[in-house]
């Protein structure tokens, strides 16, 4: 008898205070930037392609929804020809970008990809690209890399030594 | 067998392996990078490291490494010692000290041994803070990738290159942690095992560069049990497909044939399957002479309409499976069946067929061979013509260094130290061919002497052994040598397109057995299924099986032709072919690719490559392999046997109509004759199951299934269902405990990598745990196949040379030479000479010389050989530009003013693709 009372009266106190569901979508919720929403591809502070198609994501994804195909530049660097992902079958679980070693791969908190025909759920390359850094503004891979690329020269890399010169007999 | 104990498990181990082996066979995991199966150990990267006891009591130890310590009766070890698991972690922690942060754009990444061990050690937090040694790449020719960087120097590559596979051009500079392996300079690796390079490396540097282009991760590719078509050894490999295109081609372990490593061809050589040219539909030719293209049930119903109840022949092919020949052969009848062989090399196989069913000398496979400690070559150059043989030749030589470390105690594994104490003794290898050959280097004697004097040469060695003396120190050599030997091994082949030869190799080897002597003869024939046509033909048939000339001949009573997967311009001349095509016979052919013999029919069928159809192999070694689908054919392309099928039924053939699955055509072909019994034994029918399930061709992490068809429609479609095969189009299924033969990857947990191979192996470097693939179905009747043929010495004109045919590894098959970096590397045809001759006809290496043989003119490059049989001249074989040459013709040689020398090769950067039709690998 008490504990129904009780009931009572803490749902009657509810009454009174403030709602935390909003009016969507006349009033948009607060969204934190980690937010696992919408995925994108950024591009490094050069304004390159940050994705080398290591084909990580694709390897990591539950549901199987990432489909690319690696293809390389002139100077050797690689980069996806086609990247493609099906949004129908994502399930934002946010494990692609865990996984991403050049912080390519980017979840949004832009969440509202609704459809009339499933068939526009699917992303290619051209749709996922931005023009921005994301979440991670210095980042660039090739910086990183041992790879020798058209603006770096082997030995320029973070951490790096000049190339060996095998000819010489200096210690 | 010893008993030895690891961490207190007590192991039965066999005598004379090392500890790494014992430890694998048990199914442990100890990391190693520096070790091979195939190479023994070195112990230069420290990575095996366990502790050894004294005895119980003590519990200390001491640190040794596993692959250079003997297992002695009652050892006592520990792997998950803490200074053992401290040892290994912290050799990784320094091998990665330099290691490039290239994971994610390196080829080898997922597939990586580097990778493996380090998570098995459970090294993770880079400690060192100083810089990381960088050194240039260099560009290695069009196959291999080079990023030195990765580099972890465990010196496989140099071993590989320069001691197993004989390469001179790749080895180890400069020193401490300056250590560079590369040429000399910049330039394409010359060994014709270059590729293996790739697998053999533990970590990135040495990468598949056509591969690379297009790459995908190993867990994406989907893979299917394969024979390669090459050539006539039957390697076994693992072809990979990803979004409907030919990946790459891996290694997959035979114990007996093949092993661990494939040639060049064979790896880079299936780049033409995705190639523009090939045919996607069928085709009617119109009266224009143009194509129109038509659906599959059209042109079944045109064919059926000219073939059914009308006189009909087939013409085979030595490059289609066995069932599509037997199928053409049903299908018109064994009288109106023709091989498909040019009129001389149909005469060759028939004494080839006629010499295996009846010496009593064995047929060795690749295995036995490496055991041989003689051998005597009659005019091959088995590099160029069974390139994975003449790396197992280059492993039987080597048998007087291991006979040597036997009487010293060494154990075979001890790699260094037996090279050191053998320096370059070696055992005999006499080599008697026209002109100089890739094995010269390590043969004990080579002769140069011309097809007609090698069979003779032949003949006086059997004479020898049989007692009778001879002039000739060579030939008394070579008598000696095979009479001293446990293992004697004599090798011939048809690449002479001489039968003389042939029958002189049968005589010697004929003569070892009189003498009691067990002898090895192995025969080299031409393509991947030349022995399997050649008995399938062989049989059932009172006369002489019908020739391509005589069917020319007959040509003008014929309703229609089929022609199966072959081009007649590499088979006959073209007076014949002209009579075939104006004959008024319908042409009906099917092939993989756009030729002459295509835009000569009348009506053209799109056939499935190798990797897109199923079909069994004869290799020269007599053993029956099948080879699986790896994907489903694009667009209307079918397999041969299907179209065979197809038009069977159209035709309403009496026994045909009645099959429909692939494994009734096997039975039906295995009843045919008595020798093709055992063909249904080759690999398991479709109805096998493992563990209830199919064998999948996709990895369990298979990627991209909901995205990679989203492209064309978020529907997605059910996974394409074999029904000709145990193996499946999915991922669901264990690939494990099947069959050898139906093997489509290895991997195994915690072990990503090709060394993952060692959990499919029974034990260490023995056969897999699923048997060896193959059935060999030719058994000696042990009669005795002496055939007498005494040469003739050819009469030479004066200013005449006589032509010998020289085959290449790149440019002398058909089908991988329409790859671009094979074709690539096969350069231009050439005129091989001596010096002398060249300096006859004043010309230099690169110039030009016109060939005359008869009406036809052709101007060839030079090239100057280091050894040349008297009157003899080289022509590249198999090149179009000398298809119109025939061998052991005369021919007259003048130089050619007009010719325009190449300009010096440029060395081409990493990015250089090719720009012919064939692009490989897209």
């Amino acid at each position: 008898m008490l504990s129904e009372l009780r009931t009572i009266w803490e749902v009657l106190k509810h009454t009174f205070t403030k709602a935390e569901t909003v009016q969507y979508p006349e009033e948009m919720p607060y969204l934190s930037p980690r937010y696992r929403g919408r995925i994108v591809l950024t591009r490094d502070p050069d304004g390159e392609e940050r994705c080398v198609a290591c084909n990580l994501c694709a390897a990591v994804c539950p549901v199987d929804c990432i489909a690319l195909q690696k293809d390389t530049r002139e100077d050797g660097t690689w980069y996806p020809e086609f990247f493609r992902i099906n949004f129908s079958r994502c399930i934002m679980c946010g494990m692609c970008e865990e996984a991403c070693p050049t912080y390519a791969i980017q979840l949004t908190p832009d969440f509202e990809m609704c459809e009339y025909d499933r068939q526009n759920m699917v992303y290619e390359k051209e749709h996922l690209l931005i023009n921005g850094v994301g979440k991670y503004p210095d980042y660039n891979f090739y910086r990183v890399s041992g790879m020798q690329t058209a603006t770096k020269d082997k030995g320029e890399a973070q951490n790096e030594a000049r190339p060996i010169d095998t000819k010489s007999l200096l210690p | 067998m010893p008993t030895i104990y690891i961490d207190g498990q007590a192991l039965e181990v066999a005598q004379g392996e090392n500890i790494l082996e014992a430890c694998l066979n048990a199914g442990m995991d100890l990391p190693y990078f520096c070790w091979h199966p195939a190479m023994g150990s070195i112990g230069s990267c420290r990575q095996c490291a366990l502790v050894q006891y004294q005895n119980e009591e003590d519990t200390r130890g001491r640190i040794v490494m596993g692959c250079m310590t003997p297992v002695t009766e009652g050892a006592r070890f520990s792997l998950n010692a803490e200074n053992a698991t401290e040892f290994r972690s912290a050799v990784v922690e320094s091998l990665m000290l330099n290691h490039p942060h290239d994971c994610p754009v390196c080829g080898e990444g997922g597939e990586c041994h580097l990778q493996d061990m380090t998570v098995m050690v459970g090294h993770r937090d880079r400690r060192y803070t100083g810089k990381k040694n960088t050194h240039r790449n260099q560009y290695l020719g069009p196959l291999i990738h080079h990023e030195m960087n990765r580099c972890i120097t465990c010196y496989r590559c140099e071993r590989y290159y320069r001691d197993y596979a004989g390469g001179k051009d790749l080895g180890a500079q400069a020193s401490h942690d300056h250590v560079y392996f590369g040429r000399h300079e910049e330039g394409v690796l010359q060994s014709e095992f270059s590729g293996n390079l790739v697998e053999v490396c533990p970590t990135g540097v040495f990468t598949d560069k056509p591969f690379l282009k297009h790459y995908s991760r190993k867990w994406d590719l989907q893979s299917a049990p394969s024979i390669c078509s090459g050539c006539a050894v039957g390697c076994n490999i693992a072809p990979g497909e990803r979004y409907g295109k030919l990946k790459r081609v891996h290694n997959r372990y035979n114990h007996e044939v093949n092993g661990y490593f494939l040639c060049d061809r064979g790896r880079f050589g299936s780049g033409y399957i995705n190639s523009d040219a090939r045919l996607d539909y069928a085709g009617i030719k119109k009266p224009d002479g143009s194509f129109m293209a038509v659906h599959q049930q059209q042109a079944i119903d045109t064919a059926a309409s000219w073939i059914k109840h009308k006189k009909v022949a087939g013409i085979g092919s030595p490059r289609a499976s066995l069932e599509a020949n037997y199928l053409l052969r049903e299908l018109v009848g064994a009288a109106n069946f023709v091989a498909g062989f040019s009129d001389r090399e149909a005469e060759i196989m028939g004494t080839i067929v006629h010499s295996l069913k009846h010496t009593r000398a064995s047929n060795p496979s690749i295995k036995q061979m490496e055991a041989a400690d003689a051998i005597l070559i009659l005019g091959e150059d088995v590099t160029n013509t069974a390139p994975r043989v003449a790396l197992g030749l280059r492993q039987s030589v080597r048998n007087k260094a291991f006979e040597l470390a036997e009487q010293m105690g060494l154990p075979p594994w001890q790699d260094a130290a037996i090279r050191n104490l053998a320096q370059d003794q070696r055992s005999p290898m006499i080599i008697v061919s026209a002109m100089d050959t890739r094995l010269d280097d390590v043969a004990s004697r080579c002769v140069s002497l011309a097809a007609d004097d090698i069979a003779v040469f032949g003949y006086a060695v059997a004479e020898v052994l049989a007692g009778g003396k001879s002039e000739d120190v060579a030939v008394n050599e070579a008598a000696e040598i095979l009479l001293r030997a446990k293992h004697p091994l004599i090798l011939s082949g048809s690449s002479m397109s001489h039968t003389g030869i042939v029958n002189g190799a049968v005589a010697v080897a004929e003569a070892l057995e009189a003498q009691n002597k067990s002898a090895m003869l192995s025969l080299c024939v031409a393509e991947s299924n030349s022995l399997g046509l050649a008995l399938l033909v062989d049989s059932g048939l009172k006369t002489k099986p019908l020739s391509i000339s005589k069917l020319a001949k007959k040509s003008s009573k014929l309703d229609a032709l089929i022609i199966l997967e072959n081009d007649l311009d590499r088979r006959s001349n073209k007076a014949d072919i002209d009579l075939l095509v104006t004959g008024g016979a319908k042409i009906v052919s099917m092939d993989i690719l756009e030729n002459s013999t295509l835009n000569n029919s009348d009506l053209v069928l799109p056939a499935a490559s190798y990797a897109e159809s199923q079909g069994t192999l004869v290799s020269s070694e007599g053993r029956a392999q099948r080879y699986f689908p790896v994907y489903r054919p694009a667009a209307e392309r079918l397999p041969s046997w299907q179209w065979m099928l197809q038009l069977a039924d159209a035709c309403e053939h009496k026994t045909l109509s009645e099959l429909e699955h692939f494994d009734q055509v096997v039975a039906a072909c295995a009843a045919s004759q008595p020798l093709f019994a055992t063909l249904v034994d080759v690999a398991p029918l479709r109805d096998y199951r493992s563990q209830g399930q199919k064998i999948p061709r996709q990895t369990h992490r298979y990627s991209g299934r909901t995205a990679m068809n989203a492209g064309v429609s978020v529907h997605e479609p059910q996974q394409p269902e074999d029904t000709e095969s145990a193996l499946a189009f999915s991922m669901e299924g264990l690939n494990r405990d099947e069959p050898a033969s139906l093997i489509p990857y290895v991997w195994s947990p915690g072990w990503n990598s090709n060394q993952s191979l060692q959990k499919f192996q029974a034990e260490v470097d023995g056969p897999l745990k699923g048997g060896t693939a193959g059935v060999r179905i030719i058994q000696s009747t042990g009669l005795g196949a002496l055939q007498s043929s005494e040469p003739a010495e050819p009469t030479l004109k004066p200013h005449h040379w006589l032509l010998v045919p020289v085959h290449q590894v790149h440019g002398s098959e058909e089908m991988s030479a329409n790859t671009d970096e094979i074709a690539e590397l096969a350069g231009r045809a050439f005129i091989g000479i001596g010096e002398k001759v060249a300096e006859k006809l004043d010309v230099a290496e690169g110039d030009g010389v016109v060939v005359t043989q008869g009406k036809t003119d052709i101007s060839l490059q030079v090239k100057i050989l280091s050894r040349v049989a008297k009157n003899c001249v080289g022509f590249s074989a198999g090149y179009s530009e000398t298809l119109g040459l025939t061998a052991g013709s005369l021919v007259s040689l003048v130089k050619d003013q007009q010719w325009v020398r190449a300009t010096s090769q440029m060395i081409a950067t990493d990015k250089g693709t090719g720009t012919r039709g064939g692009s490989a690998h897209v």
